[in-house]
Formats: structure tokens, sequence, C-alpha cells
């Protein structure tokens, strides 16, 4: 088999299923034809990407602020470093926790090494799961800041493929 | 925010994984809901065009597919539409947020490799005029199981 060709099938593949799958009877199919592939091919190099362990989720992607979740906080905390796998993991075992990674300081302007993020109703909703957070893995003495989100600009499914060369024939970008 | 229906609050909190991999995976989540397939495809539209769903789709991890990083900069208020608006017309540039903070605008950046993903970065600085707090994932601590809406 043609590696080269296998893999700009599967980048095509990733690039239409993170835009999204048509809301149609049979949206494999459809995708199939976008690829000029099989339907089988389709659900093959899906269930291979997911073998992989390179996909979080497959399924409804909502919008938590539309659906009253208006409070969103990225708390990010200044962690000694030979802790941050330790409490990194006590922050993100809650089910209110949706993300928390570790991601590099950048001082002097950010101190901060561990992010997670928290959708509440509301602003207080957020406070108060960070303060249980704070109490139960024992973090009084870690600086932190919560970062309340205002406008949202953008918010869409990711675009892997550059735009030049990656698009197949007959291939549509949805925005 | 309106009231959602039973079948609405299901297809919204025990869909968001598991997308099924047969030929006719809306017919098997209606199965399971007890509805007809037509049910399933016509309300998810609607909550599709009233923005509640974002799609169907995949979500993948960071840095597996591609590169990406997350992005901050400090912008004076009075300029931050203007400065948000050019940083929306890349398209490598997925979600992009307001928040409180001196680092005031947020946004990910996710390119085909770690090149391409340096040059956006470069060409978005360059041409917002401010440095771009570069901050890549380095480690994920937790499980995504996607998110409880705790339906009361």
């Amino acid at each position: 088999m043609d590696m080269r060709r296998d893999s700009r099938f599967e980048n095509a593949l990733i690039e239409v299923i993170s835009q999204g799958l048509p809301l149609t009877s049979h949206p494999y199919a459809a995708i199939a034809e976008q690829l000029n592939c099989s339907e089988a091919q389709v659900i093959e190099g899906i269930n291979r990407i997911m073998m992989r362990g390179d996909m979080k989720r497959f399924g409804v992607v909502v919008r938590h602020r539309k659906l009253g979740y208006r409070a969103n906080g990225m708390v990010v905390w200044d962690i000694p470093d030979a802790r941050v796998t330790e409490i990194g993991h006590c922050i993100g075992q809650y089910s209110f926790v949706t993300l928390c990674y570790q991601r590099p300081r950048r001082l002097p302007e950010w101190p901060y090494n561990l992010f997670s993020m928290i959708h509440g109703q509301d602003r207080d909703a957020v406070i108060e799961q960070v303060e249980f957070i704070v109490r139960q893995c024992g973090l009084s003495d870690i600086n932190h800041e919560i970062l309340f989100s205002n406008r949202c600009f953008k918010q869409r499914g990711a675009s892997y493929a550059r735009k030049q060369n990656l698009t197949l024939p007959g291939m549509v970008r949805s925005e | 925010m309106r009231q959602y229906s039973k079948l609405e609050q299901r297809l919204l909190n025990e869909f968001q994984q598991g997308m099924p991999l047969s030929s006719t995976p809306y017919a098997d989540i209606a199965k399971q809901l007890g509805v007809y397939e037509t049910t399933v495809l016509e309300t998810l539209k609607r909550l599709q065009t009233e923005g509640v769903v974002s799609r169907v789709g995949a979500v993948f991890r960071p840095n597996r597919i591609g590169a990406s990083t997350l992005a901050a900069m400090a912008v004076p208020a009075t300029e931050l539409e203007d400065v948000a608006a050019i940083v929306n017309e890349f398209d490598e540039v997925n979600h992009n947020y307001e928040r409180e903070h001196r680092f005031n605008l947020w946004f990910v950046v996710v390119a085909s490799d770690e090149d391409q993903l340096e040059k956006v970065m470069a060409e978005i600085e360059e041409r917002c005029g401010y440095p771009v707090l570069d901050l890549p994932l380095l480690n994920e601590h937790f499980i995504d199981l996607g998110f409880d809406l705790k339906w009361t």
C-alpha cells in the first residue's frame, strides 16, 4: 500500500470528522462520497484513528455557554515543579473540571504552570468550586488566579489541514 | 435559556462520546432513546441552528494531530475588538476568548506541524503588534469524558 496516500486520506478524514458529521441517515457514506472512497474505508479509518488514542471524544459537541453555563473560569496555578503531576491529578479528578493541563511558565510576566477549566452557571458557582479544590487538594499556599471569560470571538472545530496542499478534491471546508 | 425536552437533554448529555460506527449511527442513537431516526436528526439540526450544538464530530487530543498551542496577548481595552478580529482571520485559530486579566485575549492555534505553527504565531504577533505568550501543552492531567450538564 502507498503509505503517503494513506496518510493523506487520514488527514482528510480527520479534517472532515473534526469539522462535523453530516446530519443525514448515512453520514459515513456521505463522507465517503466527499473523499472518493467507500463507506467501509471511512468507518475503518475512524476506528483506526480512535484506536491510536488520538481522539478525546467522538459525539455531540455542546456549547456550554448556550446551555446556561455562562461562567467559564480558567484557573491558573503556580505549582512547584516537583508537585505538578500529583496536584494536577488531584485537580483533574473532579467532574466540573473540563481541562487540566500543564504548560510552561513565561517569567517574569507569566508565573503559572497549571491550567484548569471550570464551567459554572454563574461566577459564584465557579469561585465555590475553586475553593472546594483548594480545600480538597490542600492548595491554600499555592498562588492562583481565576480568569473569567467575557466575549467569545470564535469557537469551532480545529482545522488541521494546511489550506494550500492538504485539501482533497471535493472536500468542503465548513466554518 | 429555554427549557429543553427530555429527549434534547439526553441527546446533549449522553452522546458527547461514543458516536456509533455503524452505517446508520443516528438510527442507533434513536433506538437507544426509543424514538424515530428522523426525530433525532431533526432535534440535532434544531440544536445546531440554535447554536447549542457546535457539531457532531471528533475532538482530538492536543498535539496528537498537527501541532497546537494556547496563546495570550495583553491588548488595550479600546483595541481589543480590532485585534480579536485580526486573530479571527487566521484559519488556524479555532477558539478566541476575551478573559478578565491583564492578558485579556486568549486563543488556540492549531497548525499542520510545528514549523507551520511557529510561522502562524509569528505572523499573528506581527499583524497584531503585541507580543504573544506561547503556552504549549506539556502534560495532560485528566480524562475527558465530556461535561455532565447535571440537568435539574
